[in-house]
């Protein structure tokens, strides 16, 4: 289903103009050794600390691709639904810069190893396929990441760090299909998902795992693409956002002002929110792009291909789809359940403890979303970090499926579970809070709750239906809430008769 | 009884396999010849220990009974591009001045296994660019030929791989490893007198050998014949994983299939290597090859490489392309030359650097190299030369249908004097006419001595073979060397 007509505009002296977006997501492939060398790829080792003799471009050195790399990029192009292309080819981007020790990056400039493909966004995350929209992906190469300079190290020189130098990253390069900030947020958020859903790449825009360039331009609703800027490297999806919005407006400006947008590459600083001109066409490196002759043509087998697709887990809008469909969750839920991977398989390790988890699924993604998630907020705590096992979660949800407790001393025992580590079914028989549905002890506290209010028993009786949940409170209250409130509302019916 | 320095690779090793001398005494002998050729300015840096440890290993190998390597108790010379493990490597370039590799080049490290031992770091033209040896930052190397007109001009041996024509053909070392982009180490070889070969692109590991060109580069075996160069290829080839661009396959033991009966071999002539201006005598010798193959029993064929014109400009087109690049990590920061001057910023550094690390030629080739590179010239220089390089692979093809291997001049002319021809780069460069075909195609080749000329100089023949057939051409090789009957060397001068 396609969005309606996007609402994002900004409104100018001389009316309303439209933004058109486009992204180039840089995500630092999942691997133990870096594109072309054996170096580790850990985060935050020392300086300089893995950097290989390939990565430091001694003489002599030549690189040699690393299959789990390629592995990774087929599997991620077949995850967006992409055309995954069987010939593809290293080119060098030559450029002069301290970071760069070769001289050039190893890159993909005319033979990518996948095209064409696609990511289903949602503005409404509660609700996608309610405001469902299809962004194009244009192409995703894989290329070396260039070595960090440091400048805070010394007053008067800069430090260059190698360790990142060589690392493979996957260049995402969308269409210019998003109108607003919220639709590129929307579009970065759903592809790291689908990211750490395959697993090749963990998403961490922190550690800079993974950051975007930001192509705007602005024209008049129905006009042709106006020139664009692209903001490099903006690593968090707020930034992104405010790229977007302070370029678009800054374009804007430009142009009612009678100027013209140079098409040129911009800096975001994130302490001033806004952008700066960081280097103009004019000055554009030309950077002599040409085969690598170090490396032959990468050539895939139709077994590979299959191979990768067939490591595939189910992804987050299959998942989606079958937790509605099948399972019969909310919307809502299914949504929630499925945006990241890590929750979905939690939720699903729950299910595995029943043969038939369509039965307890709604309850215990209520449960998940309401009762887990607040819990591990409170602590701040991920999911893989719960100290109730999804296991756990299955006994507890299971006692009150069965009526051995109630909702409300679930919340209870959850509480000592996430204290002590303990089972609910210990917890509950040790603090004797099980759930009495003996009918005849609890008409026996009926009756002496309606002896001690005599009174309300009269009002109830003239009409004043309201004073059913007192008699209730009452109840439970005398039977420190371990009555079944089904049976107690069922008793309390027969008991008291009609109101009026 | 020869002496020890007169002989080659399987003489030296049969010799000290046999008891008639040791390794050692091989070494010393050596070691000796090197120190007493300063003159020739053809060696950088002297490692006689490197050759007389590997000499102890072999001795006591051969003491101990143990079966010896295909190279035991040879020691050999190194061309500076090969990056040697605690040993200064330069590449005949001030910019690499104090570099000293932490690692054995792939080639290297397969000459020591096989029990070869490293007498010293040869001479050659900066960055392997050049035909005569004059652009090394470390001055020319001097060749050990003179003209028999009296005149003692100091001649060129012949580059990029210079130094190893030198102490080859003086004896100096019985053998030394080069490089060969456009022809690198069969002009060479011609020049002075000795065999040379360029096997199929991807047989040695380019891995620890300084790149100029990646597409082109191949070590090769410079020797005294090809029985040498055979011994010597079958240590230095071989499947390399680090090496992306290696050959996945078995070396063959060329040397056990040597045969120089060439009966049922075609070779064919290709009309297009009669160029202008070629010496009558050059051409006199080719038609004295050709008899001499008939008379190996093979038949010759008249075949045609039409786009060998277009070679040369295509090699000058698509080897400085890839050397503007392969060269761009010589920027004054890990290692090598550093030129700061003062209150230079990073980019001051780098032009510092490379302005005072770099000889002229080198400039030259990365600035031809970064013009056919750029916007909008990349397609008229860089992509057509690329379909002019397929349509030399094509010429071969085509040629293999109807022969088997092709015989050639090495080079069109002797060697010639120091500083004839440094100030015309194209006539520089026309010395690889007949040599950058088949670098283009990847095709093994070998340039074996076959006469002298007028001026008492050594003049080449040179031998193709399709991709693989390298024994192809080790053959022919040896048959036109058995008819040839080279056996002139230069006098003593040094």
């Amino acid at each position: 289903m396609n969005m309606t007509e996007s609402t994002y505009r900004i409104q100018g002296a001389t009316g309303e103009w439209e933004v058109v977006i486009g992204l180039e997501v840089h995500a630092q492939i999942t691997s133990n050794a870096k594109l072309f060398s054996g170096a580790s790829t850990e985060f935050g080792a020392e300086p300089n600390t893995q950097v290989s003799l390939v990565d430091a471009a001694m003489p002599g050195m030549l690189p040699v691709l690393n299959k789990e790399c390629v592995r990774q990029a087929v599997r991620t192009g077949l995850a967006l639904n992409a055309q995954i292309n069987k010939y593809s080819r290293f080119d060098r981007k030559n450029y002069f810069y301290a970071d760069l020790p070769q001289g050039y990056q190893i890159s993909q400039l005319y033979h990518p190893i996948v095209g064409e493909g696609k990511v289903e966004i949602s503005l409404d995350e509660k609700d996608p396929d309610a405001h469902g929209k299809t962004v194009g992906v244009e192409r995703i190469h894989i290329e070396q990441d260039a070595g960090k300079l440091m400048h805070d190290q010394h007053p008067t020189m800069s430090y260059v760090d190698l360790n990142r130098c060589g690392v493979a990253l996957m260049e995402i390069v969308s269409m210019p299909d998003m109108t607003s900030p919220k639709e590129a947020a929307a579009y970065v958020r759903k592809l790291r998902s689908i990211l750490r859903y395959v697993g090749s790449c963990d998403g961490n825009m922190e550690q800079g795992s993974m950051r975007a360039d930001v192509n705007v331009s602005v024209r008049k609703p129905g006009d042709k693409l106006g020139i664009r800027t692209e903001t490099k490297n903006v690593n968090s999806l707020r930034f992104i956002q405010q790229v977007i919005e302070y370029e678009a407006q800054r374009q804007v400006d430009v142009l009612e002002e009678g100027g013209e947008i140079v098409q040129e590459t911009r800096l975001f600083d994130p302490d001033r929110n806004e952008t700066r001109s960081m280097r103009s066409k004019e000055d554009a490196h030309d950077y002599r792009y040409f085969p690598d002759p170090d490396l032959l043509p990468l050539e895939l087998e139709d077994d590979f291909i299959f191979d990768c697709k067939a490591s595939l887990p189910e992804l987050p809008d299959e998942k989606r789809a079958r937790y509605k469909n099948v399972l019969g969750l909310s919307a809502y839920n299914a949504a929630v359940l499925t945006a990241e991977h890590e929750t979905a398989l939690w939720f699903e390790e729950l299910l595995e403890t029943t043969d038939k988890p369509e039965k307890i699924a709604s309850s215990a993604a209520n449960w998940l979303t309401s009762e887990l998630f607040g819990a591990l907020n409170k602590m701040g705590l991920s999911i893989e970090q719960s100290p109730v096992s999804p296991q756990q979660a299955a006994e507890l949800l299971g006692l009150i499926a069965d009526g051995t407790i109630s909702g409300k001393i679930a919340k209870q025992v959850f509480e000592i579970m996430l204290e002590t580590g303990d089972g609910a079914a210990k917890i509950v028989e040790e603090k004797g809070l099980k759930q009495e549905s003996d009918t005849g002890a609890i008409e026996k506290v009926i009756a002496d709750v309606m002896a001690a209010n005599e009174d309300k028993v009269a009002e109830y009786r003239g009409g004043k239906d309201k004073l059913f949940g007192f008699f209730v409170g009452q109840t439970m209250k005398a039977m420190q809430g371990k009555a079944n409130p089904q049976v107690v509302n069922e008793l309390l019916k027969k008991v008291l008769g009609p109101a009026g | 009884m020869a002496e020890i320095y007169e002989l080659g690779i399987a003489a030296i090793r049969s010799g000290v396999a046999d008891g008639d001398f040791t390794a050692k005494e091989v070494a010393e002998t050596f070691i000796d010849r090197v120190s007493a050729a300063k003159s020739l300015n053809a060696v950088l840096v002297e490692t006689p220990d490197h050759a007389l440890a590997a000499a102890e290993v072999t001795d006591k190998a051969k003491a101990a009974g143990e079966t010896l390597g295909k190279m035991a108790g040879v020691p050999v010379g190194m061309k500076d591009l090969f990056c040697t493990e605690g040993v200064a490597t330069t590449a005949g370039s001030l910019i690499l001045d104090g570099f000293t590799p932490q690692y054995e080049s792939t080639v290297s490290a397969n000459l020591f296994k096989a029990g070869a031992g490293m007498l010293g770091k040869l001479n050659m033209d900066q960055f392997a660019m050049g035909s005569s040896n004059e652009t090394s930052a470390f001055g020319n190397v001097i060749s050990p030929w003179r003209r028999n007109d009296g005149g003692n001009t100091d001649l060129a041996p012949g580059g990029s791989s210079g130094g190893s024509a030198a102490v080859v053909s003086g004896r100096i070392c019985p053998a030394a490893t080069g490089t060969d982009t456009g022809g690198s180490i069969r002009q060479p070889a011609a020049f002075v007198g000795i065999t040379g070969f360029k096997p199929t692109y991807g047989r040695c590991s380019r891995w620890g050998t300084i790149a100029f060109a990646s597409s082109l580069d191949q070590a090769g075996p410079m020797a005294h014949d090809v029985r040498d160069c055979a011994i010597m290829l079958e240590s230095m080839a071989g499947f390399d994983p680090k090496d992306s661009t290696s050959l996945d396959l078995p070396v063959p033991e060329w040397e056990a299939g040597l045969k120089s009966d060439l009966t049922g071999k075609r070779i064919g002539i290709p009309k297009e290597y009669r160029v202008d201006n070629m010496p009558p005598e050059i051409d006199a010798l080719w038609q004295k090859g050709i008899e001499w193959l008939k008379d190996a029993g093979a038949k010759i064929v008249d075949v045609s490489l039409p786009h060998t014109k277009y070679a040369l400009p295509a090699y000058y087109i698509i080897a400085p392309a890839e050397a503007s690049s392969n060269l761009a990590r010589y920027d004054g920061v890990r290692y090598g030359m550093r030129d700061l001057p003062d209150g230079a910023g990073l980019q001051d550094m780098y032009a510092a650097t490379r302005e005072s690390g770099f000889g002229p030629e080198v400039k030259r080739r990365i600035m031809i190299g970064t013009y056919v590179l750029s916007a909008g010239y990349y397609d008229a220089y860089y992509t057509q030369a690329q379909k002019v390089r397929t349509l030399i692979s094509q010429d071969f093809d085509k040629a293999w249908e109807s022969c088997d291997l092709l015989l050639t001049p090495t080079a069109p002319s002797a060697a010639f004097g120091l500083g004839e021809k440094t100030d015309d780069p194209l006539a520089m460069y026309l010395n690889d006419v007949f040599t950058v075909p088949s670098s283009l195609a990847g095709l093994p080749a070998m340039s074996v001595p076959a006469g002298l000329d007028g001026q008492g100089l050594p003049l080449g023949l040179q031998i193709i073979g399709k991709a693989l057939d390298e024994q192809g051409v080790f053959n022919a090789g040896l048959a036109l060397e058995e008819r040839a009957g080279f056996v002139a060397k230069p006098e003593q001068w040094w």
